[in-house]
């Protein structure tokens, strides 16, 4: 299984902080179409961490990873 | 605990004295501050969110990052998050290096690093609506290494 984390105006949109389901096999990019297919979202400038590191579009999601979508930051 | 996400109010001596050290000639502290006025839109209050387990670790980045570049430097950030009213502290850094210039120097890149990689958000609150800011930086990639020019003065 794996949690997928949502933050900010991503979380809002999904009405979820995270959702738990089976996504290892699949690619950051075939997530992202999957979450943008099923919640609205728009993933295009949306970074994504696997297990609280930065990833690339191409990493693919093992059994038990968490990923967490990062949209552009603000803090400071 | 130099690298800190906080709920409640930062102790700024607290964070200072993370950093004193009998090799350091200099020691910088940035305090960010809840600005009321944005491009001329006031801001009521803000939200920070923090993935805070991420976000740790991401200024802890930031502090290897600065050892590596300014020899002897010592970092120590704390960024809050929850509702921040106007002048309220935000995210207090501080540097300590034998040297005064590395310690201004370090001190700047820390928070522009901060802007790009550490995942904390801001909602602003404003009379007429409410937004998550994200684009500030949006996810720039900086070919040299820092940030240059206009990404300097947000």
């Amino acid at each position: 299984m794996n949690k997928i984390m949502f933050f900010a105006h991503l979380r809002d949109r999904v009405g979820e902080e995270s959702v738990t389901r089976d996504f290892s096999g699949k690619t950051i990019a075939e997530l992202k179409q999957l979450l943008e297919e099923e919640f609205g979202l728009k993933l295009d400038s949306v970074m994504a961490a696997v297990n609280e590191e930065f990833a690339s579009d191409d990493e693919v999601i093992q059994n038990g990873d968490t990923v967490a979508f990062i949209p552009p930051v603000s803090g400071g | 605990m130099n690298f800190e996400i906080s709920k409640d109010p930062i102790n700024i001596q607290s964070v200072i004295d993370k950093v004193v050290q009998r090799e350091a000639g200099a020691i910088t502290t940035f305090i960010g501050t809840v600005r009321e006025l944005t491009h001329g839109k006031k801001t009521l209050y803000l939200i920070y969110e923090a993935y805070e387990s991420m976000a740790v670790k991401k200024l802890e980045q930031i502090g290897t990052e600065i050892k590596e570049r300014w020899n002897g430097a010592e970092v120590a950030i704390t960024h809050r998050t929850g509702k921040l009213d106007i002048t309220d502290v935000a995210v207090v850094i501080a540097v300590s290096t034998p040297h005064r210039a590395d310690s201004y120097e370090a001190n700047r890149y820390a928070i522009e690093r901060i802007k790009e990689i550490v995942p904390i958000w801001k909602k602003e609150h404003w009379e007429d609506g409410e937004e998550w800011i994200g684009n500030q930086l949006e996810t720039v990639a900086y070919p040299k290494g820092k940030p240059e020019g206009e990404d300097l003065n947000e």
